[in-house]
């Protein structure tokens, strides 16, 4: 396929023109289904008349409950159209054999590959994650709040605003064609004239201001917030990993803003930090890169961690296994995190000293995560188990998780990475462990942490359809791309000239249909669910947990607590069930509550403006979406009036209408 | 830990500060600036005159001042003691440090060993390779 | 772990009204405003101190690379960096005073010490400015070469902070004067100070590291 250039700039529209309209019909398919569906959306939204009560209730709401699970949806919308593209993927290499194109040409396939893996870390990942850690985190520290409740509605607008952003290039313009991290100088300006790799860098900036942010708000949370009682070493285990987990993103964002600000001065000024002339460094870029980009892996994976050691200790019926060593091996990955970076580039050639160093703290870095499957196994152990949904897939990331992980011990051998790098054996391993921990987490999280949120339980039938659909289909889809890899095949190719592989791409093809069916399943599940909510209905504790989200009632109150409650022990629900505490039902006090603000969802819309004015060259555009960013923030600093109480009696009205879930189990 | 900030925070009234922050005295003030002004002086000096023949030994000296001047703004200007927030700031402080240190440390050894190993310059240099 | 929590209690059967006050704060405190305000912001000033990092990481990698362009000693004229350092030294101590005024409520004072701060800020920025365009006429733009790339963005990242403390500045200034030294305004300015501080450590490592190292190169 010919190259199409793109070279047209007008001040008032950029390089935006009638050639932005990608000329794809898959692209025009995709976008007529999106249209028409989001314009159903749309018309029902305004038919039922809900806009006034999403405005009021969700947009602009601040209360840590709900913008967590609006990061569930975003980071669900957002896995769908990640998936959308992993099944392009399947279904292109499964084909492209014995002399056949395909049906996606360089082109298309390029933009598919990187926004897959940009899409499920940034959008997909990162939303499940922040999105549990908002939710959770409060209620277990006995919380009524996070510490900076706008800060949370405005981090959650930024990531949805780079959301926006990705979704924008399907339909204007292009994706960047260069993987999803964009190595220059593939991704300079030399080489990538156009918009894509634009696109890249300000959804991910955008959305990095609101993840790092979010990082210091449940640091502070957490530090700061604590129910009376409740000393470091009395936390949940989720609350521990959350925290490690945002000291992660406090110490490692940073470092992806300044390398995405350098390649921006690169592409859009001209300077030469990774250019190939005049003295820029292109192997400074991945150097930097990856030294946010290993903490990222255990920003993601070290609250699902703490998902499982939740889900184990409650199925289990017994307090967590080693609770100190879990709290010790978190820290220490915590650290060594940072220690491990130049394990993503062994062959780019700094030699045998560095080469093993880095090999050597990658090796370390699997003892901790090792102590806590041992930990996980030993409460399972004499434990008397239920094997409900959130168990089920917590045994299957224990056996899933184990296996990637011995696969990236293998690749932590410099010698044996330099055959391995760049192949399918690569891919396998970290979508083995992704998949087996950060999804089956996901997945594990939201089975077990659903009722709380919304009064219900998701229903077993469906949701174990899911469950086999899901770890049957991970395994097809995966352990053939370990084979393909060890034969040499490398990642990110269109089309294949031996027809003895085919085989095995046609079963990881397999595979991804059966993954799709458990993402089906799944979102049958929860809608099932909701329609047959009043026969699924449960209490305050339904699964007979330990920690003090299960405390309160399910929904929780806006307040949380209506009394802060003491800890006096590590699983504090657990320790006042055990002593038989009643719950207080008079003398409620007035509650001291934020306000809710528009000021995120303001900001957050003109970010997005400013990152699309950015894209296509509309210089006047961002000046003034700039301006008016600095300009609204500084109006909003004007606004001093931003609490107010909940009444003493709507306290007691609402803890009145709770009374019964929590009787008689909770006497 | 927690508890006690609570007790800490008993106190109602607005209009004091019970953050435990501290504001510094005019003499912390003083004592800063007059230190900071020395430390600075004397390399900016050093450098100038080239009082010190030795070019990698004036590098020393001078990186030696400038950590001796961090401290200073850090203890005078930004009042960290290890009381403040329970010892959080501090923490947090020692952590940013040793990951400051990790990433500078650890780039320019990746990069020098990758620039020693993969730019041979000299026909000499390419013979040294393995 | 039960026996424990009831041997706290010195009863081994309580009663459960003093369960209750033993697992509930029936008295409830109230939270101050505010209160982790501090340290987040701190906790922010090291993320930032991160990206800085980077750049000094860029400049350590790239500041050898002049790709037969200018090289430090070429370009930089250290007393003009001494005036500027001072600038920024008399801008901390003259920002500490604003916060002894603040700290005995003298409104008048903390906005006279604030504004003769940006002053000296502004001379700061004035001088880089007046730096950076002499260095661009000489030809010497940051896309002659990696060095002078990492440079002109370590610099100017600084100077950007300092622009935005100083927007911050006038922003506080203005709601000084509108609602007077509240509780919310002085922990704005607290938390301006920590900003304004951390700048002049950055400032320690640009001259160090990049001005007088520069020269020794």
């Amino acid at each position: 396929m010919e190259t199409v250039v793109h070279n047209h700039w007008s001040p008032l529209l950029g390089r935006l023109w009638w050639d932005a309209i990608p000329q794809e019909p898959i692209v025009w398919a995709t976008f007529a289904v999106v249209a028409l569906g989001g314009i159903a959306l749309l018309a029902a939204l305004t038919y039922f008349k809900v806009w006034g009560y999403l405005w009021k209730e969700w947009f602009t709401s601040v209360d840590h409950k709900k913008i967590g699970i609006m990061y569930m949806v975003l980071g669900l919308v957002m896995f769908v159209r990640g998936f959308a593209d992993a099944l392009m993927m399947r279904l292109q290499q499964a084909w492209a054999f014995n002399g056949s194109e395909g049906y996606l040409n360089a082109h298309h396939f390029d933009q598919v590959f990187t926004a897959h893996g940009v899409i499920m870390i940034f959008f997909a990942a990162m939303p499940f994650v922040t999105g549990f850690m908002n939710y959770v985190v409060p209620l277990q520290i006995g919380a009524r709040d996070v510490s900076f409740p706008f800060l949370n509605n405005f981090s959650f607008w930024m990531t949805a605003s780079g959301a926006v952003l990705v979704m924008l290039s399907l339909f204007i313009g292009e994706f960047g064609q260069t993987g999803w991290l964009a190595y220059p100088p593939l991704s300079n300006i030399a080489y990538s004239p156009w918009v894509g790799v634009d696109y890249w860098i300000w959804a991910l900036q955008i959305a990095g201001v609101g993840t790092l942010l979010s990082g210091v708000n449940l640091i502070c949370t957490i530090v700061k917030m604590r129910a009376p009682g409740m000393d470091m070493m009395k936390m949940p285990i989720f609350t521990w990993t959350a925290l490690c987990t945002n000291i992660l993103i406090v110490a490692a964002f940073p470092v992806l803003t300044a390398v995405l600000c350098m390649l921006t001065a690169d592409r859009y000024l001209g300077f030469d930090f990774f250019t190939n002339d005049f003295g820029g460094n292109a192997m400074m870029y991945v150097n930097l890169i990856w030294i946010w980009g290993h903490p990222e892996v255990y920003i993601l994976i070290l609250p699902i961690f703490g998902v499982f050691s939740e889900v184990t200790a409650t199925f289990c019926g017994k307090r967590l296994f080693g609770y100190s060593s879990m709290v010790y091996a978190s820290l220490v990955i915590t650290i060594l995190s940072y220690l491990v970076w130049l394990h993503h580039f062994f062959t780019m050639g700094s030699g045998a000293s560095v080469n093993s160093f880095f090999g050597i703290t990658t090796m370390v870095i699997s003892i901790p995560t090792g102590a806590k499957l041992f930990n996980w196994l030993f409460t399972m152990y004499h434990g008397r188990i239920r094997f409900e949904l959130p168990m089920m897939w917590t045994v299957a990331f224990m056996l899933t998780f184990t296996i990637g992980g011995m696969t990236g011990v293998l690749l932590a051998v410099p010698p044996a990475d330099f055959v391995l790098h760049n192949s399918l054996f690569l891919i396998a391993h970290f979508h083995n462990v992704i998949i087996g921990g950060v999804v089956f987490g996901t997945f594990a999280g939201i089975n077990f942490w659903w009722p709380k949120a919304f009064g219900f339980k998701l229903h077993t039938g469906l949701g174990k359809i899911s469950f086999w659909s899901w770890v049957v289909g991970f395994y097809l889809a995966f352990m053939p791309l370990y084979v393909l890899g060890l034969m040499g095949v490398t990642r990110r190719m269109r089309v294949f000239d031996d027809p003895s592989l085919q085989i095995w791409f046609i079963v990881a093809g397999i595979g991804a249909a059966l993954i799709a069916v458990g993402i089906a399943a799944f979102l049958a599940q929860v809608g099932y669910s909701i329609w047959k909510r009043d026969e699924l209905a449960c209490g305050g504790d339904p699964w007979d947990a330990r920690s003090l989200e299960w405390s309160t009632t399910s929904p929780p109150p806006a307040y949380n607590f209506a009394f802060t409650p003491v800890v006096h022990e590590i699983d504090a629900w657990d320790d006042m069930k055990r002593c038989g505490v009643p719950r207080p039902t008079g003398g409620f006090q007035p509650i001291h509550m934020p306000k809710n603000t528009e000021a995120g969802i303001i900001l957050g819309g003109i970010a997005t403006v400013f990152g699309f004015a950015m894209i296509w060259h509309i210089w006047w555009l961002a000046g003034l979406t700039f301006a008016g960013m600095i300009g609204y923030a500084i109006f909003h600093t004007f606004n001093y009036n931003r609490d107010y109480f909940i009444p003493a009696d709507e306290v007691t009205a609402t803890e009145a209408a709770a009374i019964g879930q929590f009787a008689p189990a909770g006497a | 830990m927690s508890a006690a900030d609570h007790h800490a925070h008993n106190d109602h009234t607005h209009d004091h500060d019970d953050h435990g922050e501290s504001h510094g005295s005019l003499r912390d003030y003083v004592i800063g600036f007059v230190l900071s002004v020395v430390l600075t002086a004397i390399p900016f000096w050093l450098v100038m005159s080239g009082a010190i023949a030795d070019k990698q030994a004036t590098a020393l000296v001078i990186m030696a001042f400038a950590v001796v001047q961090i401290v200073v703004h850090m203890i005078y200007f930004l009042h960290m003691n290890t009381k403040s927030e329970n010892g959080w700031t501090v923490m947090a402080l020692i952590f940013t440090i040793i990951l400051v240190v990790i990433a500078l440390s650890g780039s320019l050894w990746v990069m020098y060993h990758l620039n020693h190993n993969m730019m041979p310059m000299t026909a000499h240099d390419m013979g040294q390779l393995p | 772990m039960n026996a424990t929590t009831m041997d706290t209690m010195n009863t081994p059967k309580a009663s459960p009204e003093q369960l209750t006050a033993a697992f509930y704060e029936l008295e409830p405190h109230h939270h101050p405003e505010g209160a982790s305000t501090m340290l987040g912001f701190w906790i922010y000033l090291m993320s930032d101190c991160l990206i800085f990092a980077m750049l000094f990481a860029a400049y350590g990698v790239l500041g050898g690379n002049y790709a037969a362009g200018p090289s430090p000693k070429d370009l930089f004229e250290l007393p003009l960096v001494a005036l500027n350092t001072a600038m920024l030294l008399f801008s901390s101590i003259t920002y500490g005073f604003a916060m002894l005024a603040m700290a005995k409520n003298q409104k008048g004072a903390t906005i006279a010490w604030l504004l003769i701060t940006a002053v000296f800020g502004a001379c700061f920025l004035g001088i880089e400015l007046f730096e950076f365009s002499s260095l661009i006429h000489e030809g010497a733009t940051p896309m002659r070469s990696g060095f002078l790339t990492a440079f002109f963005s370590l610099v100017g990242t600084h100077g950007l902070h300092v622009t935005f403390g100083l927007v911050w500045l006038f922003t506080l200034v203005t709601q000084i004067t509108r609602k007077g030294l509240i509780q919310a305004n002085k922990r704005r300015l607290m938390c301006l100070s920590l900003f304004w501080h951390f700048l002049d450590v950055i400032w320690i490592g640009v001259f160090t590291f990049v001005y007088l190292m520069g020269m020794l190169r």
